[in-house]
């Protein structure tokens, strides 16, 4: 058997035809959710993928965030379900409050997009089974709305508790505070992240580097074992 | 409030004595008496906008007609052709029952005025171009030109450019994947922004902007009509920038990628569904050009009621609603019983769609406003049959003197430790220096199939998940060679671009251009541009590339002084299996570099030339066209059987540019040696066209060597990738910090 892992399309995300390709390559089944459907359709785990849903129109992720399909996704992440947001995902799910913290816009006030290495700080959420603790990778990264910033509680808090999923190395591209790249929810089955692992699955695609497809793999295991 | 009688036909007609504003229009005397003419009375104010930004030199081609002929006349038999010249963009087979469409346009005059808008709607432009169609936009490329590096206004376009195309192609999720940036005095005051962009379909998916079947309906979709725009194609495309006159920032359109990003999915799900008998994009001159050519390509008239038009402004006069330029709207002509459906997606997709009129039995253009007719015209006269110019050219006085003045006698260096020096400037010399401060603005993953991007030699892009099929862009352009001899300049253009798409192992199938010139009304103008025409008609013959489309921008050029003629010719290849491509960077310590082709004392023009004496003068390099061919064919050949690792083609800044790039790239150094019969200088700086750098396996040495040798490709051993340094032997070592320091610490240090 495998799993079932949506994949929501807002108005103007980019990102969802890449990681849908991202599920299938590792193994699992990739399901395509409309931001006004009322139900996941039964699906595993729910990926909200990168892109400029409503334009940023406001602040990033802040329309996308009252989309219908937010509602049965908050409560049935806050049950257990396995959600990775990545990029204007991440937004979303900072903004839905699924995940604490928001971004700003970069500290250089570009755009930036460069192969990024990180380092995976939390090995045993639900999509990062397939790191270990330290393990340094690089990750696409692309985004004009990346600076991670939270009070300085709520900081300590997340390092406290193991939280911060990933940490920018060598280079903070966009002055994010603690280097931080990604968090998750106490939980660990709420994961969001700024770096695009979905473009990095094909050794012969984009920076050639497939460092991004354990993140499909630990859920499809995940899901799989449950 | 109280209104002028509206300017019906019917009231054209009864007052023949009524003053109208052709020349604030851009119109001169005869062009609108020809107006009058035709339609056997004064225009109406909406013909007249209309007419106004139909003749105007953007979107009639008056000046440049009777020279792009060419492309048609000697176009070279190709079975690759699905479409040509004169549709949105040209097709191309690129095999497995795929086409592939692609354009270059420009937005250079905008782009001055407001770069961030201008720019970003020229990416907006060109991809519409290509969802008209019928294609799925993949990937966009984005040839600039900007005055020299550290004037101060090029501190003022240059970011706000570069933020326009990443913020508007990111938000639009299309990878940039090539293109140039280049400085030169000469665009100071007028950049080029040329913007590229290519879509994939399958063969039966080609659409065709034409309105047949009378009954069918006229659909404009997209954003409302606002004030943004107007006359954008009339004044500021066609008209020399004056000092003297007032501030023209109202002409310039506002982008919204956000609502471009919505009609690309409502447009593609619509195909999908086959709903679109014709479908045309509104760009420059926006519904009349939309209106005229639908109707014109037809068989057809069409009849459109203007108050159906959604506004943004309520306050819009008919003739500003015929004239506004606002960005991301498009028209669809759709059969009766197709049209709720065609309705039903552009709601799911939150796109206002209206039916604003029907096609016809009749032959005319017909537009209505609160129920009188204000436009009653023949199409193909607004679209069609507009103004065509025989402009007088001839070869400027000075040219000789120029050729004359032969960059060969230039100083060269005389000591190994001079030419080491010359070697840093030229790298670090803003021409020369790594882009990646601008390009890391640009998203060149999304899609995920970005298999190249800048600064490879050309962006590729797979097409094809299971077979792996992908087609390569690469575009070029170098005005000082053109400057030089406009003939052969637009030759070495072509050469240098085609040259490009083969060193990925891609093999050149078509070509797009976008002509960059100055004011058709100086005849030394002229004669740059007939020349680069014939050049370019006359290689893309021999080269086997047909010209499927492109764009002529004129009037660049402030005051006395026109730009470089600039043509930037873009070639589109197609490789079976992308996992074959030849990647710039050096892979492997110990490979073996090989020079492909012959070096001779080629310096005018040269990037060494400028960086060290900021000299322009003599020839450009010489062509050969059929030398092009043998080294694209074997740069294929050595991709498809694995013979070359990395490759990389030689064009400014000669051998010592392509290797250090490689270098860079790689993160590997390499040892050189000056091959016999050539001088150091010449080895490193010469920028004789036809060649390329390859690093060959040792494994696979004999059988290249074979290869080279049995088809007659002259092929110098001239070193090994080797070390973290670059050592010209008997000459200098340069560590590859260095050269890295002066490479790509140029650009940031000027605009960051």
């Amino acid at each position: 058997m495998t799993a079932r892992i949506g994949v929501v399309t807002f108005p103007g995300s980019l990102d969802d035809r890449d990681t849908q390709r991202a599920i299938r390559l590792a193994g699992a089944e990739p399901v395509a959710l409309w931001h006004k459907d009322k139900d996941l359709k039964q699906v595993d785990a729910v990926v909200l993928c990168g892109g400029f849903s409503y334009g940023d129109y406001l602040r990033a992720g802040a329309i996308a965030r009252f989309s219908p399909v937010m509602e049965p996704l908050l409560e049935q992440a806050k049950a257990g379900l396995p959600v990775l947001g990545i990029c204007n995902g991440f937004q979303i799910l900072t903004e839905a409050h699924l995940l604490p913290g928001t971004m700003l816009r970069n500290d250089h006030l570009h755009f930036i997009c460069r192969d990024q290495k990180l380092r995976v700080e939390n090995a045993e959420t639900a999509w990062t089974t397939d790191y270990t603790a330290g393990q340094e990778i690089h990750i696409p990264l692309k985004n004009n709305d990346g600076q991670y910033v939270a009070d300085e509680r709520t900081l300590d808090e997340l390092e406290a508790e193991g939280r911060v999923a990933f940490r920018y190395l060598d280079f903070n591209p966009n002055g994010s505070q603690r280097d931080i790249a990604g968090v998750t929810n106490a939980a660990g089955n709420v994961v969001g992240l700024m770096p695009h692992p979905e473009h990095a699955v094909e050794p012969l695609i984009g920076t050639g580097r497939t460092d991004g497809l354990p993140f499909f793999t630990s859920i499809l295991k995940k899901l799989v074992n449950a | 409030m109280s209104r002028t009688p509206l300017d019906t036909v019917e009231h054209a007609a009864a007052t023949p004595d009524v003053e109208l504003p052709w020349a604030e229009l851009g119109l001169k005397k005869d062009e609108y008496e020809r107006v009058v003419e035709i339609l056997g009375r004064r225009p109406t104010g909406a013909e007249l906008a209309m007419y106004s930004v139909m003749w105007s030199e953007h979107c009639s081609y008056k000046s440049s007609k009777v020279h792009l002929r060419q492309f048609g006349e000697k176009a070279p038999q190709s079975d690759a052709m699905l479409v040509g010249i004169g549709e949105n963009a040209g097709v191309v087979d690129v095999g497995q029952g795929y086409a592939v469409t692609f354009k270059v346009e420009s937005h250079n005059h905008p782009s001055y005025v407001e770069p961030y808008q201008g720019a970003a709607t020229g990416v907006g432009g060109i991809v519409r171009d290509i969802i008209a169609m019928g294609a799925r936009p993949v990937a966009v490329v984005d040839p600039l030109r900007f005055g020299a590096a550290d004037h101060p206004d090029t501190k003022r376009v240059l970011p706000g450019v570069v933020a326009g195309i990443g913020g508007y192609g990111n938000c639009l999720g299309l990878p940039n994947i090539g293109g140039e940036v280049v400085f030169d005095a000469c665009y100071q005051g007028n950049p080029l922004v040329n913007a590229g962009a290519i879509g994939v379909m399958r063969h039966e998916d080609i659409h065709l902007a034409k309105a047949s079947g009378a009954g069918n309906k006229v659909i404009l979709y997209g954003a409302r009509t606002g004030g943004d725009g107007i006359g954008g194609a009339s004044i500021l495309a066609s008209e020399t920038f004056d000092d003297a006159k007032p501030s023209k920032r109202p002409a310039v359109q506002v982008g919204d990628p956000f609502q471009e990003k919505l009609l690309i999915e409502c447009t593609l799900e619509a195909f999908r569904e086959k709903l679109v008998v014709g479908i045309q994009d509104l760009g420059a001159a926006g519904l009349s050009c939309a209106t005229s050519e639908l109707a014109s390509n037809g068989s057809g008239g069409m009849r459109v009621t203007l108050d159906d038009v959604p506004l943004r402004d309520s306050t819009l006069s008919p003739e500003e609603i015929l004239m506004s330029e606002s960005q991301e709207r498009m028209c669809a002509v759709v059969e009766p019983e197709k049209v709720d459906r065609f309705l039903e997606i552009c709601e799911k997709w939150d796109v206002i769609a209206t039916v604003i009129g029907e096609v016809t039995d009749g032959d005319r253009l017909e537009i209505y406003w609160h129920g009188g007719k204000i436009v009653d015209v023949d199409p193909r006269t607004v679209a069609h049959e507009g103004p065509v110019y025989e402009r007088p050219y001839a070869r400027p006085s000075w040219q000789d003197e120029l050729q004359a003045d032969d960059a060969g006698k230039l100083p060269r260096p005389a000591t190994s430790e001079e030419l080491k020096d010359q070697v840093l400037k030229l790298v670090g010399s803003p021409n020369q220096a790594s882009k990646s401060w601008i390009t890391s603005q640009y998203d060149h993953f999304v899609q995920g199939n970005t298999v190249l991007a800048q600064p490879e030699d050309s962006g590729m892009i797979r097409i094809d998940e299971e077979t792996g099929l992908g087609v390569a862009i690469a575009t070029d352009g170098n005005g000082r060679y053109a400057k030089l001899d406009p003939y052969h300049g637009a030759q070495l253009a072509l050469a240098e671009a085609y040259r490009n798409v083969a060193t990925t192992g891609a093999k050149p199938l078509a070509v797009s251009d976008c002509l960059n010139f100055g004011s058709p009304e100086d005849p030394a103008v002229m004669w740059q541009f007939a020349e680069a025409v014939r050049g370019l008609a006359d290689a893309c013959q021999q080269l086997g590339t047909p010209v499927t489309g492109g764009n002529v921008s004129l009037y660049n050029q402030t005051g006395e002084a026109a730009i470089h003629p600039t043509p930037v010719v873009a070639v589109l290849g197609v490789i079976d299996d992308v996992a074959r491509r030849t990647p710039v960077a050096f892979q492997e310590e110990g490979q073996l570099l090989y020079l492909l082709g012959d070096t001779h004392e080629e310096f005018g023009g040269s990037a060494w030339s400028q960086v060290v004496h900021d000299h322009l003068g003599g020839l450009p390099p010489k062509v050969d066209l059929e030398r092009e061919r043998l080294l694209a064919e074997i740069l294929i050949s050595a991709s498809r059987d694995g013979m070359i690792d990395s490759a990389h083609d030689l064009s400014d800044g000669g051998l010592i540019q392509a290797v250090v790039e490689s270098a860079l790239l790689g993160g590997k150094g390499a040892r050189l040696i000056v091959p016999d019969g050539l001088d150091a200088f010449t080895f490193l700086f010469s920028e004789s066209a036809g060649r390329a750098v390859v690093a060959v396996p040792r494994s696979e040495e004999v059988r290249f060597n074979d290869m080279c040798g049995a088809r007659g490709l002259p092929a110098t051993r001239i070193g090994v990738v080797d070390g973290d340094s670059l050592d010209v032997q008997g000459e200098f070592t340069l560590s590859l910090s260095e050269l890295r320091e002066a490479h790509e610490g140029t650009i940031p240090a000027l605009l960051a």
